[in-house]
């Protein structure tokens, strides 16, 4: 049998097509083993939360350093692009359109606000990027603001009110006083406080609601004096917790009231300084110093404090760092950087970056993990880092959060 | 919830000491107004330095009491030198442009302080002397906010001494009167001016230390009260002294009765209560009319 100038031309045409068409993927990959992968990194580096925001962006870089140092993903390098979304959801929206259609980011990590982080997921949401919220919210998990894409690194309200409850009212008292900021962060905490009291037997005596930013709470106190609660939740957050901590303490009412706070910042406390602070319980989602009870905890304050002349992460900090590093750590597991397929790894992500084991929850993508409940001290401490002692640590459990039916999540698997 | 006697009477209290902090800070406002006919924007932020000087002097030396007397001689210089070089060329050339003035000098200290002292605000704490609550007999009080109300007595008593019962006040008031003729008599008006200037933002700088210890101490912490001063301002009457001690009490008792009844209102209430003064009475309680125009 021979072949004929026909067959051979045609095997050649054969040949030369598959050629042509394999170009393009071996083009593709050189790029790729070329290109960064980016994250786009959208926080409020100006304006109230900008310390925090400031803290986020260090942990980040730490993440990222890491894992560059690490060799990266097949000698793949990430970079971050830091934004300032200026606390402002049309900002954020615009920062992060930006970053995907001019920067071409490959995923979108940040934010340091309810309001900002759900205009930054409508835009994720639309063009199938990938989000990792690190801040914290109760509805972006909900199915109506939801998609594969959607992750939340952040505790959110309901879990951190819980949290809060669940150790304070057996111990301290069931009559209870709330002084609350009159936005949805505000309402979302009460509705979490009630939830873990419900089953206790707790009674709310009067939720007072003050307007957000007040810098005077005294004309609210002689009421809850006249209450006589065992405990006073202080439904605010930064400025606003200071002012009415401080104020709260002035009146005496810490003698026969316990004062706790559902968020107890680190960053807050260095702010408001030791003594309107003093004896106040909080929950956090993270605290260095429980780097003696967490291994992963000491891992990552060692290696924050030798990239940072020694200084401590913060809460929301920590959050960018385990934010960034889950996301990268997918693009590994999937062995890809399209948002679909690294959203499918990071679905069955088992991580523990810096505070003990967590994961996704499959139906809304909620980072399941422990809260950790301070005390904010006024005495005995070692350095100026040194504000708290960690009373407890509650335990990643998913019964914790609401159900996935009442997110609005048909599929629980 | 059962309202009683005693914690109406609580309420009051609390009113007239938040009264107390309004009032100081619309004195300054009013003085610097009825004098010169200059909107001070700035006054707040003046109010802010005040605070974070106080700390400032507080943390170096441990002692509350030399910070009170420093640091509103600190603040008052800086109100000298802001009237001398910052103000004093835009006399003449109507009310709009020291107000526009004022507002971006706000703004300068404000971005100052950021720069300075950081943006989160430093911690604040009061005096151990004035620390914790005593027993009034109807619910237990703050000391510290007692004698916030006695220090806002001493301040008004002084300012009145000085403008009624001394010679160098009884010149301030001509030239509030009339800064022709005090001229034409021979007496450098300008100067006046200055003086008064310097001691309305000395007085900022006073309510800034003494406000300190009751609240956050951060760069935006003027903007805030800046609003409820002029509330004072405006319901007492501009340029009226009387008029800002009396609407400053007043605007401190409605919000605290308010928010004994309806918590969400008491924001609103004070301005529901300048809305008020202005439809039946124009120019406040004790203001003199036309000086706007």
């Amino acid at each position: 049998m021979s072949h004929t100038p026909a067959n051979l031309r045609r095997r050649r045409i054969v040949m030369a097509g598959t050629a042509v068409a394999a170009a393009p993927a071996l083009f593709n990959i050189a790029r790729a083993q070329g290109a960064a992968i980016k994250i786009g990194f959208p926080v409020p580096l100006t304006g109230a939360f900008s310390a925090e925001a400031q803290d986020q962006v260090r942990a980040a870089e730490l993440a990222v350093k890491e894992w560059n140092a690490a060799g990266g993903h097949k000698g793949q390098m990430a970079e971050l692009l830091v934004r300032d979304d200026k606390l402002n959801p049309g900002e954020a929206a615009t920062r992060t359109l930006e970053l995907i259609e001019k920067d071409k980011v490959n995923f979108v990590v940040g934010s340091l606000s309810a309001a900002t982080q759900l205009s930054i997921n409508a835009v994720t949401k639309e063009r199938k990027v990938l989000f990792n919220s690190i801040s914290q919210s109760d509805t972006i998990n909900e199915a109506k603001d939801w998609s594969l894409y959607t992750f939340h690194e952040a505790l959110n309200p309901h879990l951190t009110a819980g949290a809060v409850g669940r150790y304070a009212f057996p111990k301290f008292g069931k009559k209870v006083v709330y002084l609350t900021a009159d936005y949805a962060y505000g309402h979302e905490m009460v509705r979490g406080f009630q939830r873990a009291g419900a089953g206790l037997g707790v009674q709310t005596l009067a939720d007072i609601r003050h307007p957000l930013g007040a810098a005077d709470y005294s004309a609210f106190l002689p009421r809850i004096q006249a209450l006589k609660p065992d405990i006073l939740v202080l439904c605010n957050f930064g400025r606003d917790l200071v002012n009415s901590a401080k104020q709260a303490t002035d009146f005496g009412l810490k003698q026969g009231t316990k004062i706790i706070a559902p968020v107890l910042l680190y960053t807050s406390r260095q702010a408001g300084g030791a003594d309107a602070f003093e004896g106040i319980l909080g929950g956090t989602s993270y605290y260095w110093g429980m780097e003696d009870k967490i291994p992963s905890a000491k891992k990552f304050n060692d290696a924050f404090r030798k990239a940072y002349g020694g200084s401590v992460p913060s809460d929301y900090g920590a959050l960018g760092y385990a934010g960034i590093r889950s996301v990268l750590q997918a693009v590994k597991d999937a062995d890809a950087t399209d948002s679909t397929r690294v959203s499918i790894a990071l679905r069955q992500l088992k991580y523990d970056w810096y505070k003990g084991p967590q994961f996704y929850r499959k139906c809304d993508h909620q980072s399941v993990q422990s809260v950790v409940i301070v005390e904010s001290k006024s005495k005995g401490m070692k350095d100026k880092n040194d504000v708290f002692n960690v009373l407890a640590i509650e335990a990643a459990d998913e019964k914790n959060l609401r159900t996935c039916e009442e997110m609005g999540h048909k599929v629980t698997t | 919830m059962e309202i009683t006697p005693s914690l109406l009477a609580l309420q009051l209290v609390t009113g007239i000491a938040l009264g107390a902090v309004y009032a100081l800070l619309a004195i300054g406002l009013s003085l610097i107004f009825g004098m010169l006919t200059v909107v001070n924007f700035a006054h707040g932020a003046f109010f802010m330095v005040g605070a974070f000087i106080g700390l400032y002097f507080m943390g170096l030396t441990g002692n509350f009491w030399f910070s009170l007397v420093l640091t509103p001689l600190v603040v008052g210089a800086l109100g000298l030198v802001t009237e001398r070089f910052l103000v004093r060329p835009l006399y003449g050339r109507g009310i709009d442009y020291p107000l526009l003035l004022t507002f971006g000098l706000s703004w300068v200290l404000i971005e100052a302080m950021r720069v300075m002292f950081g943006i989160e605000g430093i911690p604040s704490s009061t005096p151990p002397e004035l620390r914790g609550a005593v027993d009034l007999g109807i619910g237990f009080f703050p000391k510290y906010r007692l004698f916030l109300i006695f220090a806002t007595a001493v301040v008004v008593l002084a300012l009145w001494l000085f403008l009624e019962k001394t010679r160098y006040g009884l010149i301030v008031r001509a030239g509030s009167r009339d800064g022709e003729i005090c001229k034409v008599l021979g007496i450098d008006i300008a100067r006046v001016w200055l003086v008064v200037f310097g001691i309305g933002t000395a007085i900022a700088g006073l309510s800034g230390v003494l406000a300190a210890p009751t609240r956050a101490v951060n760069p935006e912490m003027g903007i805030h009260v800046l609003a409820e001063s002029f509330v004072v301002t405006v319901v007492g009457g501009m340029g009226s002294l009387p008029g800002a001690v009396l609407a400053g009490l007043l605007v401190g008792i409605v919000f605290s009765l308010t928010s004994l009844f309806a918590p969400d209102l008491a924001e609103l209430s004070i301005f529901v209560l300048m809305a008020v003064v202005l439809l039946l009475r124009p120019q406040g309680f004790f203001g003199k009319q036309g000086l706007m125009s």
